[in-house]
């Protein structure tokens, strides 16, 4: 098929398979009249069933888009973000491991893989004792953090068709994050946002419970800049103001799948208006005005 | 108040106890219905809004009148579009609402489905035919008007576009006159390449959906 071809012109009329994979694989600079055009090339007798096989085609084309981009959601976004943070993890670790290691030969050795990619690519311990072990194990760091940044870059393309609003709010990696946190996407969307607020706070949570420490105002959200990027006295509403609208997220993206762009404005909003209180108190703003810190 | 005539197949009709507009085909979304009549709810439609404030959409009906639709969600309006025109092709990309809309699709043999993103014409040119009669645009996305004039391609040098602009959608912070304005004024600059539209009537909907202002307009 080329860019002046209509979705029917490699495919006989009984091809299903093929038909439906035109419609979703195909495309055109231009439209053109295309039942027309099909039916002068016999591939059609006529409009009617031009429409008819234009009808099946569409259909099933439509039906294995949306089952395949389903199925690419939330179960596969759980394992492939903590598949990543576990590579993640594992590659610092023997990271470590290999700065202590190629320390002994190496005056310059240094932990993170910065190091562990300089010293598998240079080959520079050659004639040192265990230069060899040493070398290999700096591949194989490299090649984790690279495992890690492919696992990144899928779960970056995957979460907006899985949760669009919520990946438009937190950004695909923390929503994932969430979701996996949360045990998928339709537990997230039934939880209040009170949990939401201190999803990944758990280890926090227990020790407040035993009593070790102060509430925790915020799980892993704390990571969003909505809350980073607020003074530390106003990071507890921020940080339940972005979890209100992330459980709102999440429910439209389990209930109906729409994307709805005003609600990432309106969290823009209402962190603008805590962040003002810094400045001038917020004494204008009615708003916020009679809500409770902790 | 006149009211231009409705497209052929939409009729005001008595339906439990009231006058409402409505079209023949499979119900959808629960509305009510009275033997193969079904109610068209404004509330729930942006260009079933249009049709009861009586909007000069120039919408035909018949099997002739081809249509493409952007942002057909689950079908609540492409379904009643598809009742009372002919071939409908039905632009959506978000694949939850799609679900439904296939069943929706189901009873409908002239409404093609296509998950697609309505900012690419180009993926879906090779199937949607050119010189359609009306588009109807209810994409509720930022860059509504870019998204009107990138699909000016398919529409006939005499057809309508019927657009449902939503204030938010642009700027949620700005006054909505403003945001219409500034939709209008894109939609009739357009680019060299591909023109700009023609407004010939705009339309608040708030008595249906605040915020929205229903156009119609053609290609210029
Ligand atoms: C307000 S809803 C449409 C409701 C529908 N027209 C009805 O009345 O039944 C807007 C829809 O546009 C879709 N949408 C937004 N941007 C889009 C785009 N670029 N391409 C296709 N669909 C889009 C959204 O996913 C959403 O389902």
């Amino acid at each position: 098929m080329t860019d002046t071809d209509g979705w029917f012109a490699d495919a006989t009329r009984d091809d299903e398979e093929g038909l439906a994979a035109a419609v979703r694989e195909g495309s055109a600079t231009e439209p053109r009249d295309w039942p027309r055009e099909a039916v002068e090339a016999g591939f059609a007798a006529d409009e009617d069933e031009y429409y008819d096989t234009l009808h099946a085609a569409t259909t099933a084309a439509t039906h294995a888009a949306v089952t395949e981009l389903e199925q690419a959601d939330d179960r596969q976004l759980v394992h492939a973000v903590r598949a990543m943070d576990d590579c993640r993890r594992t590659a610092n670790e023997l990271a470590e491991r290999l700065a202590e290691w190629a320390g002994t030969v190496d005056s310059e050795a240094a932990s993170g893989i910065e190091y562990a990619r300089d010293l598998a690519a240079s080959g520079r311990l050659e004639g040192e004792p265990g230069a060899k072990p040493i070398t290999s194990l700096a591949a194989r760091v490299v090649d984790l953090a690279d495992e890690a940044d492919d696992l990144r870059e899928y779960v970056e393309r995957q979460t907006p068709a899985a949760a669009p609003n919520l990946a438009a709010l937190a950004g695909p990696v923390l929503a994932a994050r969430l979701i996996s946190l949360a045990g998928g996407l339709e537990s997230l969307a039934k939880k209040p946002s009170g949990t939401v607020q201190v999803l990944g706070a758990e280890d926090a949570l227990f020790a407040h419970l035993r009593g070790h420490a102060s509430s925790p105002k915020h799980g892993i959200i704390y990571t969003h800049d909505a809350v980073r990027g607020t003074r530390s006295e106003d990071r507890g509403s921020a940080s339940r103001a972005l979890a209100g609208k992330l459980s709102i997220a999440a429910r439209v993206d389990h209930y109906s799948g729409d994307y709805r762009p005003e609600l990432e404005a309106e969290l823009v909003e209402r962190i603008e208006t805590i962040q003002a209180r810094a400045e001038g108190g917020g004494g204008d703003d009615a708003e916020t005005g009679g809500e409770t810190d902790d | 108040m006149t009211d231009p005539a409705l497209p052929q197949g939409v009729e005001r009709r008595e339906i439990s106890g009231t006058r409402r507009l409505a079209t023949r085909g499979d119900p959808v979304y629960g509305e009510p219905t009275d033997g193969e009549w079904r109610a068209w709810n404004p509330q729930r439609s942006k260009l079933g809004a249009m049709l009861a404030s009586g909007m000069d959409t120039g919408l035909e009906g018949g099997e002739t009148e081809r249509v493409l639709y952007l942002g057909a969600a689950s079908g609540t309006t492409v379904s009643h579009v598809a009742d009372f025109a002919g071939p409908t092709y039905a632009v959506e990309f978000a694949p939850r609402p799609t679900r439904d809309l296939l069943s929706v699709v189901d009873s409908r043999p002239r409404l093609f489905p296509l998950l697609k993103d309505a900012r690419k014409p180009e993926t879906y040119a090779h199937v949607v035919e050119a010189d359609v009669d009306v588009i109807v645009q209810d994409v509720a996305t930022r860059g509504q008007a870019r998204v009107a004039l990138e699909n000016r391609r398919f529409l006939a040098d005499d057809g309508r576009l019927l657009l449902a602009i939503k204030a938010r959608s642009e700027d949620v912070t700005r006054d909505p006159d403003d945001v219409f304005a500034d939709v209008l004024a894109d939609l009739e600059g357009g680019d060299e390449s591909e023109g700009g539209y023609e407004v010939l009537e705009t339309q608040r909907l708030d008595e249906y959906h605040v915020d929205h202002l229903g156009v119609v307009a053609r290609p210029r």
